[in-house]
């Protein structure tokens, strides 16, 4: 869409590293590749997720403005970008930021990419990552490559990947904590980008570092796999090691993480990582991918027979280098102050709100002298300018060392105590310096109807609602109930993490009086700490508007009620779920529409509410077996060999072909037999045994044709081309290609065992 | 050869005093939409109210966004054009000025605005929404200023007006254009 795309790529040249830059030539060989009606849909949805690009709503087109669901006209005679999805239609851009960590020259970069290419707004997520929305997919090979330039990488934040690897934002300053695991969250995350091993799991798999066990900073026991730092005594040395967890999750049936292993030396946490992986792509769900998270495989096989498989395969992984190199690395890993440590002057002037923000925003570091300051963001967003203003702070009071946190927030860490109180000034003036960091205010929320297309209610118009009604009570104020958390998702889903507040919402529908009404179910009693240690009890569906009623209801009855010391959950417990139910059955009826319309409206909409907008999800990503993807991989290869040969570049171009035609090979190889080749002559004469001899690869009219341009050009490779020679190679890798497909969907039809 | 220019924002201030609210905008824009009220396509409505000083209340297009938006905490009609434009940097100045201010009638007359909302049509500012294209440097400024010139004269009459680069350099280029009689705005 922006006219400066085409120049993006020379002008960046120098400053991408070299495996991103050829990563996003290769993400938009297969943009051109979906134009020309070239790859699949499906096969290209999941290659754009793998790349962070997501669809958002109304991407199918079609839109009910409050009147009736309309077609967007948008221009026609273009491709989908996936299945029942608008090429031009606007979606989001996902940045994936391992364990949350930002310099200030990537805080600006993020800031000029929302504001050229998205609407003004960055926005946190509760993975640490960072979106953006509105964004049009012809942009999309520009904005990665302007992260790449700045060292950030948008692989795998979507799709059915590991994704972005959490944890504790206060991870080496925290006076609790047994270790720092920044290092160790850093290692996974690299180690695991684009690894192998990973590259066909049934749904998307979640990982996330956590420092202590009692804190719930990184909410460790909902994940896929967590880690929580251990030391253990070892021949009379003290080791650094990790409480594993696997098979925690929310979505729509919450699932608590099991523990693995109860102290895992620091040296097995790549190998298991790795075994953990294979264990879930051979046994995982691929088909249902209502059941493909791992928490249902642990919960099939139970969790004995897991680790005895994980064991198993840990048994057989062949000793990889980087396993020792990364850990190596480890001690390296430093975040040095910028200042000297400092005192507050107690005595000293200071502006007015500084007490409170100090109290709310201020943590005091295990570093004497030191804190960190949260950045509260409400709901998460920022804009460009703030960015700016944040990325300047890094700079003049740290060294950079910012992180973004699961609560949707931003931390500035190593800020000298006695730098506080300029600090506090400068953030106030650009309005950065809400005292509301973890308060009840600090709610929490998914993007919801606003962009998400599975959205059901309004996740972030509740949020905003209910955040400015408890600043006006003051509730952040009230010590009874300031430290509650509220959590709120669009949809059962539970991307907004509402079974681990204090008071959860999702949003549904009812039918009401012939109309369709948006409802949020309540839940109450979950727990954020402990590692988010349980889950809140679902008490029922509140109309959208009467949310605020409901909630107020619970504060003043726990403000007035509590018992000395007593929690939210333990106060729950106590008056049960039958009387928390009693307590606002009175708000679920629904008033008539024509006596009071605003219950069939959404908060932030003004139309008439209607789930006819429901897309189809794209959080778990398109299922695309390996060799979809590998075939898709091959096409782009022969692509490549076209721009090569039309580039002048002849050897190039005919060995890119004759590549091309050896992945295709390869491709069917791993599908048939499981076998993975590398070496171009056992490629050859395994493709030959099981597909020419056994005549699988013939084409019924064809015959073995297209087989012999792959033994052609497998012959002749290293002989000289002409330009000749190297055009008809490209044709004749592109045929054979043609093959493999047929050769693949015949295999796929054939009765098992046929 | 310099890059034309394109992407081409343009901001039309509100007089003092501004509505303390935009809840009006969300029901406005998504009329808008029912009704087709602008030449682009016209997609979501976008509630950033929480945000402070930022984007407001932003009517998504596929061509172009509208948006009472609040950068800088000045209330303005923000016209955000995405899709490139054909023609000359006067072309681009007057289709993306053209716009804004038929928004700005526009919103005017709505009811949840009436008598609420005035804009201010002797000053706005422009925002070249694309660094690479537009880089904000002085150089750039100057290269641009006999185009924003002819458009601005083309508007308000040769010699009446002042433009002004604003902000930071980590912006993007970003212009004010007034009237120069322009003190006391005509309503
Ligand atoms: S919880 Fe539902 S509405 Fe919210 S982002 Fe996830 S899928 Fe979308």
């Amino acid at each position: 869409m922006k006219a400066s795309n085409p120049f993006w790529k020379d002008q960046l040249e120098d400053q991408m590293p070299p495996q991103l830059a050829a990563e996003i030539d290769v993400f938009e060989h297969e943009l051109a590749l979906r134009r020309q009606g070239k790859i699949d849909e499906r096969v290209f949805a999941e290659t754009r997720l793998r790349r962070g690009v997501y669809g958002q709503r109304y991407d199918s087109g079609q839109r009910h403005d409050g009147i009736r669901t309309r077609t967007l006209a948008y221009p026609e005679g273009k491709p989908t970008k996936g299945p029942n999805t608008v090429w031009d239609a606007p979606g989001m851009q996902r940045i994936k930021i391992p364990f949350g960590g930002l310099n200030a020259r990537q805080l600006e970069v993020i800031a000029e990419l929302a504001e050229e290419y998205a609407d003004g707004v960055a926005h946190v997520t509760t993975r640490q990552d960072f979106q953006l929305h509105f964004v049009h997919i012809d942009d999309t090979p520009t904005i990665m490559r302007r992260l790449a330039a700045v060292g950030i990488t948008t692989r795998e934040a979507c799709g059915n990947s590991i994704r972005n690897v959490t944890a504790c934002p206060l991870a080496g300053v925290c006076r609790d904590q047994v270790f720092d695991v920044t290092p160790y969250a850093k290692m996974m995350a690299y180690y695991l980008l684009g690894h192998p091993e990973c590259q066909d799991f049934g749904r998307k798999f979640k990982i996330a570092f956590s420092g202590c066990k009692e804190n719930p900073c990184a909410l460790v026991r909902m994940h896929d796999m967590g880690f929580i730092a251990a030391v253990r005594e070892v021949d009379g040395a003290l080791r650094r090691g990790f409480e594993v967890y696997v098979g925690g999750g929310l979505g729509t049936v919450p699932y608590q993480a099991k523990l693995f292993a109860e102290f895992l030396p620091v040296e097995e946490l790549l190998p298991l990582a790795v075994a953990v992986a294979r264990v879930y792509t051979k046994y995982g769900e691929k088909k249902n991918r209502n059941t493909a998270r791992i928490k249902f495989l642990v919960h099939k096989l139970g969790l004995e027979e897991f680790k005895q498989r994980v064991e198993q395969e840990r048994a057989g992984l062949r000793p990889d280098p980087r396993w020792e190199q990364m850990l190596r690395e480890i001690p390296t890993y430093q975040e040095r102050p910028l200042k000297d440590p400092g005192l507050l002057q107690i005595t000293a002037p200071r502006l007015e709100g500084f007490e409170r923000w100090y109290a709310r925003n201020v943590y005091r570091q295990r570093q004497p002298g030191y804190a960190t300051v949260t950045i509260a963001l409400p709901l998460g967003d920022i804009t460009a300018a703030q960015l700016r203003r944040v990325a300047d702070l890094a700079r003049k009071y740290t060294r950079e060392t910012v992180r973004t946190t699961v609560e949707q927030n931003l931390v500035l860490r190593w800020v000298s105590e006695a730098d506080l109180p300029a600090l506090y000034a400068e953030l106030k003036a650009a309005q950065l310096a809400e005292p509301v960091a973890g308060s009840i205010a600090d709610i929490v929320a998914c993007p919801g109807t606003d962009t998400c297309k599975l959205g059901i209610a309004s996740s972030r118009g509740l949020a905003a609602e209910l955040r400015q009604r408890l600043l006006a009570q003051g509730a952040d104020q009230d010590a009874a109930v300031s430290n509650l958390h509220i959590k709120i998702s669009g949809c059962f889903n539970s991307c907004g993490q509402h079974h681990v507040a204090d008071i959860g919402f999702y949003g549904v529908s009812r039918n009401k009086n012939g109309y369709t009404v948006p409802h949020f179910q309540l839940l109450v009693g979950g727990q954020w700490e402990e590692n988010a240690g349980s889950y809140g009890l679902a008490i029922g569906a509140i109309p959208a508007k009467r949310v605020p009623e409901a909630l107020e209801r619970f504060i003043r009855r726990y403000r007035s009620e509590r018992a000395f010391g007593e929690s939210f959950q333990s106060f729950i417990q106590r008056i049960g779920k039958a009387e928390c139910k009693r307590m606002v059955e009175d708000l679920m009826p629904v008033p008539p529409h024509e006596e009071d319309p605003s219950f069939y409206v959404d908060w932030s909409d003004a139309r008439e509410f209607t789930i006819g907008d429901l897309g189809v999800g794209e959080c778990a990503g398109e299922l695309v077996s390996p060799v979809d993807f590998q075939l898709a991989a091959c096409e782009r290869e022969a692509f490549e060999a076209q721009l090569l040969l039309e580039a002048g570049q002849i050897e190039r171009a005919a060995q890119t072909a004759y590549k091309a035609m050896m992945h295709g090979a390869q491709a069917l190889l791993r599908f048939k037999l499981g076998a993975f080749p590398e070496d171009p002559e056992a490629v050859y004469q395994q493709f030959r045994t099981h597909f020419y001899d056994t005549q699988l690869f013939f084409d019924p009219f064809a015959q073995g044709k297209f087989a012999h341009y792959y033994f052609a050009a497998h012959a002749r490779n290293g002989a000289p081309h002409d330009p000749e020679s190297a055009r008809r190679q490209i044709e004749e890798a592109q045929l054979f290609l043609e093959a493999a497909h047929s050769c693949y969907a015949r295999m796929l039809a054939a009765p098992a065992g046929g | 050869m310099a890059k034309q220019p394109d992407h081409i924002n343009v901001k039309i201030f509100a007089l003092e005093p501004t509505p303390e609210d935009l809840a009006g905008a969300i029901p406005v824009f998504h009329r808008w939409i029912q009704q087709n009220a602008a030449p682009e396509l016209l997609i979501d409505v976008a509630d950033y109210r929480h945000v402070p000083a930022g984007p407001g209340v932003i009517l998504v297009g596929l061509e172009a966004n509208y948006s009472l938006d609040l950068t800088e905490n000045r209330l303005g009609l923000l016209y955000n054009r995405k899709k490139p434009v054909a023609g000359s940097l006067e072309d681009k100045l007057r289709q993306a000025y053209e716009a804004a201010s038929a928004a700005c009638r526009r919103l005017e007359q709505e009811p949840e605005f009436h008598r609420k909302l005035h804009f201010d049509p002797n000053s706005c500012e422009v925002i070249f929404n694309d660094r690479l294209l537009a880089p904000n440097t002085l150089e750039t400024f100057e290269r641009l200023r006999s185009g924003m010139e002819q458009f601005f004269a083309e508007l308000w009459g040769r010699g009446t007006f002042a433009l002004e680069r604003v902000g930071e350099p980590r912006e993007r280029l970003r212009v004010r254009a007034a009237v120069r009689s322009s003190l006391t705005p005509l309503i």
